[in-house]
């Protein structure tokens, strides 16, 4: 057999062939191939997100206005599941075969994560759920937190926390699809501040998912990070108040305290219950409100923009005096109407001749278009395009027609007429300061919102400036950005508010029969100051406007209220305004006006739109 | 001379060492790949490292008796054992208790034994009993033919336990015969065979069938003695091929493809057998041969794999070459083996700390999949350390069998040699996704008192033969 002993060679030879050959294998896949790391580490650590509690919300008044609450999602991880009894769980759930197993057929699509199968379930659900849990594996619960709001009211201010779109959740690499993010209102606007931050944790699994620890003993884990509390400069008294009141009723108010720029009130109406915006009921909700023709989602106190009417006024009369084209004791005369060369504005009735203190007492349109006219076309401008441009830079140092940039999302600056505009609708060097009068009594071509307009107001309130309106006063007790602690100063020297404000106070306060247009306002006590506005508008009747603050010196509030469709001025504005003035100084309203805010609650705006509709 | 005082001083202690190691390491990784934390004592007698720890102690034992043994014993007694085993083997059969699909264990209250484990050995003593008579050749084909029965016994007896890993092992014993002196082709053919089969399997029928009309043609023109006569021939074969096929394709003859490539071929044959035969051409009919030999494997593939193979044997191989996977179902093993292994990384994750390992990832893993643990936690280097002492084991004995002077012995070395690197290339090849899953033990590292057993009975009756190699001629 000696003839054969070469083979040794050949046999050695293919022993080490074969182990050259798992040695380069091992090489490749061990070494050189990264691919294997992955996906043991994917197998057996599992990253678990800790969310950490939203920021609460305060008023100023410390009350707690949005809170947290705990709900429950019920999960299911397909692979750990055994045979159950079906029946028995969806008794227990109070729901149906066929959505349990449409459900389990969406999770089995990842069989070893957890996926919803119904999300949260009450309190009591969950608690009686808890004790039968063991008998489902592959099921359990998760915990998560929803918004909840002890006062119920404010819903557009505060907005609310939904679950992140898909745009979102792929663009931001925060978010994750499931997390929940503010989508309007504060929960928008705080977002950051109020989410805090997310911890991660990565535990280890084995082949079973049982948990097996933490991965790396903990190295990589982050703790979440509590999400910071929000004062809200809201008195939510007062915003329920607002809100009362404006019940049934369609417009806006805005309440300002002028010394800071606080924002006191912001009522929009018609307008939703938060808590109907939280969780499974958003669902429901939503679309309703979507759908709603009222438009309950569309915030018109910061957004919707009405011509103020003879609310404007002041600002007409306060332009003519720091251009000297008017003295406050320059008197106009008024038959009832301001004509010029086949231009007709009409007046009411009232005494003439009267100077600026009277002509805003009594709401003269006469006299407001002989100021703007004396503005437009004062000679040193040269031209009514310059006249235009001037006016317009005053009536923006108001706020008006600009952006305020408060801290609220969805915030227009409403419409100021333009020279562009003007050459455009009557080309260039065709038209004229009389062309464009009705501006002088705050129609036509110009549009505000409520917040500008109260804002408008704290302004004349402080005598020639304001701060910038805003909706949170502290921010997890780090205050707030110092833009809202600037003065915001008017283009009008302060010396020129006096006239005004005294006209302005005889609107609400002038002895009886002096002609005052707003004495319905009058509230005992206070030093109140106002202006009535009834602004015509293409939409239907007039909408009722008014503007005032209080006390006159040293102001504690300054607010707009604008009613669609309402009529004079006086007759819903201003008593709305008043009764939230009184609320907000006395905290009561006083017995002998309780007739007054009984008529305010009683009346249906929107009913009598129905009924018009369909008659 | 004393043989009992003095056979440990001629052992081949360097196999001893070899073999000390393997056992040592294998415990340590099912240590490793069975640890929890409740458990965490090597010798806890409850868990398999402390069950391991008997076997390996009771296996020195074992060892240590075959050493004492006198070495005339084996080939005396070969076919006594062999008769004893193949019993075993029946009785399994009858009394055997089912374990994970395949009936291979006899169960003596909670002691359990896998006779298939020894069947290995009895086997190769047999055969190396009868190769070793002076008379025997593999050229004649009676010898052959018992070789055959021998082999095909056991075989057949644990393929019906439904455990083919180790029945497939016998067909290892084909490097004993080709050390021995059978033909080199046979083994050449058997690789070509496979080769073949895993084509079959990857390509179209018709897609191989015409590369080997046109292989067939090449070889035949490099061959041919009249090249210009041999060109012709081939020209008008492959024109005629190529018409039937042209035509049955766009004329739509609705003719089997396949008979339409081969029809000229055939018609051709007859004649160019003819001319090889007169031309006493030899390498021409071996062309011959070897054409219709792979026609006829390719076309014998598909009924192969659909009718005699068992859908996990197909689903194995398929997923072995790429054609279909599952890794979460019937690919799930292999699958987590690689990642274990691969994610070992350089150096590996430390013992007790891989994650695949630890977490219970790789099934039979501190059986079958053992090598994973050495993979994940050892990483490259501990798997280089592996191979490298079964390549050393390997030509150490290849070492050994050459200095036997008795063929017995050399026979019977080499029938070790092939039964630890068939084992050794299957395990090892499957958990790295090169050879399909086929649940055979890593010898000596493997968990299971069976396989250590029997593996250390065949090693140290090689030792023992080693040992007393001078005996005869004193």
């Amino acid at each position: 057999m000696q003839k054969y002993s070469d083979r040794k060679y050949i046999i050695g030879a293919i022993i080490i062939v074969i182990a050259l050959i798992y040695i380069s294998r091992l090489f490749w896949i061990q070494v050189v191939d990264d691919k294997y790391k992955l996906i043991a580490d994917r197998n057996a650590t599992r990253v678990e997100t800790l969310f950490p509690a939203r920021g609460l919300i305060y008023d100023r008044n410390n009350n707690l206005i949005v809170y947290n609450m705990a709900a429950y999602d019920l999960m299911v991880v397909p692979r750990q599941l055994q045979e159950f009894d079906t029946v028995d769980l969806c008794n227990t759930l109070g729901i149906n075969v066929s959505y349990l197993k449409k459900k389990l057929t969406k999770a089995a699509g990842s069989p070893r994560i957890g996926s919803e199968v119904l999300k949260q379930i009450s309190d009591t659900l969950y608690a009686s759920l808890q004790e039968k849990l063991h008998k489902y594996p592959g099921f359990y619960v998760q915990s998560r937190t929803l918004r909840k709001y002890p006062h119920d009211a404010g819903a557009n201010v505060l907005g609310y926390v939904s679950e992140v779109s898909k745009s979102i959740a792929s663009n931001n690499s925060y978010y994750r699809s499931g997390d929940y993010i503010g989508y309007s209102g504060i929960e928008k606007t705080y977002e950051k501040v109020l989410r805090g931050q997310k911890g991660v944790k990565y535990n280890m699994f084995d082949v079973h998912n049982r948990k097996m620890g933490a991965y790396k003993e903990g190295k990589f884990d982050t703790l979440p990070l509590i999400g910071g509390n929000l004062k809200s400069t809201l008195d939510i008294e007062l915003q329920k108040y607002g809100e009362l009141l404006m019940k049934n009723k369609i417009g806006g108010i805005v309440a300002i305290e002028p010394s800071t720029g606080e924002i006191l009130a912001s009522v929009t109406a018609p307008s939703y219950s938060p808590s109907t915006m939280v969780g499974r009921s958003r669902s429901v909700t939503y679309p309703i409100l979507d759908r709603d023709p009222l438009k309950p989602l569309y915030n018109r106190a910061t957004m919707a923009p009405y011509p103020p009417g003879s609310t404007f006024k002041m600002i007409t009369g306060l332009i003519g005096l720091q251009e000297g084209v008017l003295k406050p004791y320059h008197k106009y005369s008024c038959a009832g109407a301001y004509y010029s060369r086949g231009v007709t504005v009409g007046c009411h009735h009232h005494v003439s001749p009267i100077a600026l203190d009277k002509a805003v007492q009594m709401s003269c349109n006469t006299y407001f278009c002989h100021v703007f006219r004396k503005i437009i076309d004062k000679p040193e401008f040269g031209s009514v395009e310059k006249g235009l441009n001037k006016w317009a830079d005053y009536v923006r140092s108001f706020g008006l027609g600009v952006d305020l940039e408060t801290d609220l999302e969805s915030e227009r600056k409403g419409i100021l007429p333009s020279v562009k505009r003007y050459n455009r609708v009557y080309r260039k060097g065709g038209w004229s300061s009389l062309t464009i009068i009705s501006i002088s009594i705050g129609q036509g071509e110009i549009s505000v919102t409520p917040m500008q307009l109260a804002n408008m107001t704290s302004a004349i309130a402080n005598r020639g400036y304001y701060y910038t309106p805003h909706i949170i006063k502290d921010i997890a007790g780090n205050g707030i950005d110092k833009r809202f602690k600037e003065k915001r100063y008017t283009k009008i020297d302060s010396s020129y508010f006096n006239d005004v404000i005294v006209g302005m106070d005889l609107a609400v306060n002038g002895i009886p029969g002096s002609g005052s247009t707003a004495t319905i306002a009058r509230i005992k006590d206070v030093d109140m100051c106002g202006k009535t506005g009834t602004a015509q508008n293409p939409h239907g009747d007039n909408h009722s406007v008014f503007v005032s603050f209080a006390p006159k010196d040293n102001p504690k509030i300054a607010i707009a209220v604008l009613v669609e469709n309402a009529g004079y001025g006086a007759s819903w504005a201003a008593p709305i305004a008043s009764l939230m003035v009184e609320k907000y100084l006395n905290r009561d309203i006083d017995e002998n006006r309780k007739w007054l805010e009984k008529r305010i609650l009683d009346k249906d705006f929107i009913s009598e739109l129905n009924s018009e509709e369909n008659e | 001379m004393k043989r009992t005082s003095n056979i440990f001083y001629r052992l081949d202690w360097v196999v001893i060492l070899i073999y000390l190691l393997l056992i040592f390491a294998g415990w340590i990784n099912i240590y490793a790949a069975v640890y929890d934390e409740q458990h965490n004592s090597i010798l806890d007698m409850s868990m398999k490292y402390g069950k391991q720890l008997l076997w390996i102690f009771a296996a020195l034992i074992v060892g240590t008796i075959v050493l004492l043994i006198d070495q005339r014993f084996f080939p005396l007694f070969s076919s006594v054992i062999y008769a004893f085993t193949i019993a075993l083997l029946l009785a399994v059969l009858v009394f055997g208790k089912e374990i994970n699909g395949a009936r291979s264990w006899i169960a003596i209250g909670s002691f359990r034994l896998q006779p298939a484990e020894f069947a290995k050995m009895a086997t190769l003593l047999i055969l190396a009993k009868f190769m070793s008579k002076p008379n025997f050749s593999v050229y004649k084909i009676r010898d052959l033919f018992k070789i055959g029965m021998y082999l095909v016994v056991p075989f057949a007896l644990i393929l019906l336990q439904n455990d083919t890993g180790s029945a497939l092992v016998y067909v290892a014993f084909v490097f004993v015969l080709f050390r021995e002196g059978l033909p080199g082709w046979v083994l050449l053919t058997g690789v070509g065979l496979i080769i073949l089969f895993i084509i079959s399997l990857l390509f179209s029928p018709i897609v191989i069938l015409i590369s080997l009309v046109l292989l067939l043609l090449l070889i035949y023109i490099r061959i041919s003695l009249d090249k210009r006569r041999s060109l012709y021939v081939a020209g008008s074969m492959a024109f005629l091929s190529a018409t039937f096929f042209i035509a049955n394709v766009y004329m739509e003859l609705q003719m089997n493809n396949y008979l339409m490539v081969m029809f000229p071929v055939a018609l051709y044959t007859p004649f160019l057998l003819f001319s090889f035969a007169r031309k006493k051409l030899r390498s021409g009919l071996f062309l011959l041969l070897f054409f219709w030999g792979s026609v006829g494997v390719n076309y014998s593939v598909d009924y192969v794999f659909y009718n005699i193979l068992e859908e996990h044997h197909r689903k194995r191989i398929n997923d072995l070459l790429g054609i279909e996977s599952d890794p979460l179902g019937w690919g799930y093993n292999v699958n987590q083996s690689k990642i274990a292994i691969g994610s070992g990384g350089f150096s590996g994750k430390g013992f007790l700390k891989g994650t695949q390992t630890k977490f219970d990832f790789v099934p039979e893993q501190s059986t079958d999949f053992i090598f994973c643990t050495v993979g994940e936690e050892w990483g490259f280097l501990g798997s280089l350390f592996v191979i490298g002492l079964f390549v050393m084991l390997m030509i150490k004995i290849i070492q050994i069998a050459e200095r036997q002077r008795l063929a017995f012995a050399r026979i019977y070395a080499y029938g070790v040699l092939s039964i630890i690197f068939f084992h050794f290339a299957v395990n090892i090849g499957m958990t790295i996704g090169i050879v399909p899953v086929i649940g055979i033990p890593l010898p000596f590292f493997s968990y299971g008192g069976s396989s250590l057993w029997g593996f250390t009975i065949l090693l140290f009756i090689l030792l023992n033969l080693d040992a007393s190699r001078f005996e005869l001629v004193r």
